[in-house]
């Protein structure tokens, strides 16, 4: 198994960087190109998914192991909800961005969306890696016995 | 713009209490998951519907007087921005939502226990917590969109929870597969309708919808938006002839889930119709008042019957709870489709007193499970006689049920046949009370399993743990409390439905 697929397990080995790095490129970048959290995430996802893919769930799961999956998931909207709730505490409304840098208001939104679309892209590569867990890691269908 | 900032007013804990209500349970959600310890699942999860709840309650004195707070995620002013706003209406089903909430999760802690595998409690903890949120926030928000968005976070996360049922029984599965699909057709019908409403009009603040719709007049998308928002969110109510999800979902979901959606799922669902039905579009408008003639009255008269009916020959005591459901929200429809005060007040304390009398039940119904495994009569035989308190418990729920007067169920059904006469509708005056009739048997038959036959000689059944009873006892007493003091229902009933008649004015800025 493990000499099978010697151009894609090397193109895979290249490309697992590349697409990282596109993936924080695409969520850091997202104000002033195309692309945001939720992409970023997803790209983030594909580099794991692909690894899966051609070197096996087992491997995945030792790299990204499914704990670490669900608490990034769940981490994600902890930021997002968690800037939320700085900013009530400076005594602004919830997720209003001003309170990140009152004199100067743009500059505060665009801390704020950067956080928060950190949280975005954080929860979305848990959610889509989860999926993916899920779906690939499949127990085998229901004994009869079991209905 | 910055101009502005610069002068910006710190704001204090009170003025954040409408975000507070949804955004608490939102980040205790995650935050169990993070943490993924499971003692501390409950721990967290009762305090953050424990602190909703003192908001609700904080948020219903603010609004009792008839005032409406108004309050801008990201200090985006609407119609751009999202708006959270309560009125006492909302303030009033927050309450409801948020207060069986915290009274399900003591109970739930063992029925939980014994119903659902260890290494799932957790997640359970955290998909409460979500369904709780997306209730709430259907109820706190302003925007239409919002709306869609928290059903789908409260419908998710109740399918996961119904199908979590599995480990007893796995039909649960099916139920919840039927749930999805069902729900998800309600969704997206919902959605459709929204879409149309903004085609029409170009905004999707439900104030500035009404006040748009009241400027433009009606059309032909405005009306097929209408069609397609009632016939959703129909789905979501359990509306007579679209409630075929329900009765399954209701019977193999968990105990605590059960109870918890009995008594808030519909009862959210219903809110988001009323504020449709008199909020965004008004009556006068001769498509809505058609609508509630033609369609609710004849479904609602029909939900009192042949649901009350059908639930008459179950066999399963969870079952026949969930069929009476059925024909609780025909009341509760009928009430709106009435058109005055007095059945708008009906048919939202009827939401409030429905919501306590069926949880008390469900509650009653699952501490009986957890010992005779199945929630069939034959397997209930004589427990009322063995579990004393709960046994009470399920005979002052029935009772409310039925609407005997000194219970909850009176006053709602009471002043449903007032609005009747306020009307001049003599027969539906009539129809209510024969329907009643139908609960007295069925509430009569679980009161002859629980009582007059004889228990097998080796049950050893005894009234359930105190974490358990505490709060059967507490929904016991709420339905024997607001059958006599009505001042908190009926009185903030009277005031929502005031603010609802006063049409889409009551939505204006």
């Amino acid at each position: 198994m493990m000499h099978h697929h010697l151009i894609l397990r090397v193109v895979t080995k290249m490309l697992v960087g590349t697409i990282i790095l596109f993936a924080f490129y695409v969520q850091f970048h997202g104000d002033f190109s195309p692309g945001g959290g939720f992409q970023a995430g997803v790209i983030m996802a594909v580099a794991f998914i692909l690894y899966g893919i051609v070197f096996g769930l087992n491997k995945a799961e030792e790299v990204f192991p499914p704990w670490l999956v669900h608490k990034l998931a769940a981490f994600g909207v902890l930021v997002y909800a968690g800037t939320g709730v700085v900013s009530l505490l400076l005594g602004y409304n919830f997720l209003d961005y001003n309170a990140f840098n009152p004199g100067h208001p743009s500059h505060g939104q665009h801390w704020g969306i950067f956080a928060v679309e950190l949280g975005v892209g954080i929860t979305v590569t848990g959610v889509m890696v989860a999926i993916y867990y899920a779906f690939a890691g499949r127990p085998p269908p229901i004994n009869d016995e079991d209905w | 713009m910055s101009a502005v900032e610069t002068q910006h007013v710190a704001r204090d804990l009170m003025d954040q209490l409408p975000v507070l209500q949804v955004a608490i349970p939102l980040i205790a959600a995650p935050l169990i998951v993070f943490i993924g310890n499971r003692k501390l699942a409950w721990a967290i999860a009762f305090a953050a519907s424990a602190a909703a709840f003192v908001i609700a309650c904080t948020l219903l004195w603010q609004v009792i007087d008839g005032s409406v707070i108004s309050y801008h995620i990201g200090g985006w002013a609407p119609p751009l921005g999202i708006e959270y706003r309560i009125d006492a209406l909302s303030a009033m089903i927050l309450m409801l939502i948020s207060g069986i909430g915290t009274i399900v999760l003591p109970y739930a802690y063992a029925s939980v226990a014994a119903e659902i595998p260890k290494k799932q409690h957790t997640l359970f903890y955290a998909l409460f917590m979500l369904c709780l949120t997306g209730l709430l926030g259907m109820v706190a928000t302003g925007d239409a969109f919002n709306i869609f968005v928290f059903l789908e976070i409260s419908s998710l996360s109740t399918y996961v929870l119904v199908a979590m049922g599995a480990h007893k029984d796995p039909r649960a599965l099916t139920a919840a597969y039927d749930y999805l699909i069902m729900g998800t057709i309600g969704a997206t019908f919902f959605v459709i309708g929204l879409g149309m409403l903004y085609m029409a009009t170009g905004t999707l603040n439900l104030a500035d919808l009404a006040e748009r719709i009241a400027d433009q007049g009606i059309n032909r998308t405005v009306r097929a938006g209408f069609a397609f928002v009632v016939v959703g969110m129909g789905l979501k109510v359990a509306m007579y002839p679209l409630h075929h999800w329900l009765p399954n979902a209701y019977t193999f979901a968990p105990s605590a889930v059960t109870t918890f959606l009995a008594a808030t799922a519909t009862k959210a669902a219903i809110y988001v119709m009323l504020r449709f039905l008199f909020s965004v579009f008004s009556p006068g408008f001769h498509f809505e008042d058609w609508t509630l003639y033609l369609i609710f009255i004849p479904f609602s008269l029909l939900a009192m019957f042949a649901a009350s009916f059908v639930a008459v020959f179950q066999t399963n005591l969870k079952r026949m709870l969930a069929f009476s459901s059925i024909a609780q929200i025909g009341y509760m429809l009928l009430g709106i489709a009435m058109l005055n005060a007095t059945g708008l007040s009906a048919a939202v304390v009827h939401m409030v007193n429905h919501g306590i009398s069926k949880a008390a039940l469900f509650m009653g119904v699952g501490a009986m499970v957890m010992y005779s495994g199945s929630a069939f009569f034959d397997d209930l035989k004589g427990l009322g006689r063995k579990m004393p308190i709960t046994g009470a418990v399920m005979v002052a729920g029935g009772l409310s049920l039925i609407g005997v007067p000194g219970t909850a169920g009176f006053i709602s059904k009471w002043m449903l046949v007032q609005a009747a006469f306020e009307n001049g509708w003599w027969i539906i005056a009539i129809a209510i009370m024969l329907s009643s009739l139908l609960a007295v048997i069925y509430v009569w038959r679980m009161f002859e399993v629980l009582y007059l036959t004889a228990p097998s000689d080796d049950c050893t059944a005894t009234d359930p743990p105190l974490p358990m009873l505490v709060p059967m006892l507490i929904l016991a007493g709420a339905c024997i409390w607001f059958g006599f003091d009505t001042e908190l229902t009926l009185g903030s009933a009277r005031v929502a439905a005031e603010g609802l008649l006063a049409g889409s004015a009551g939505m204006m800025h």
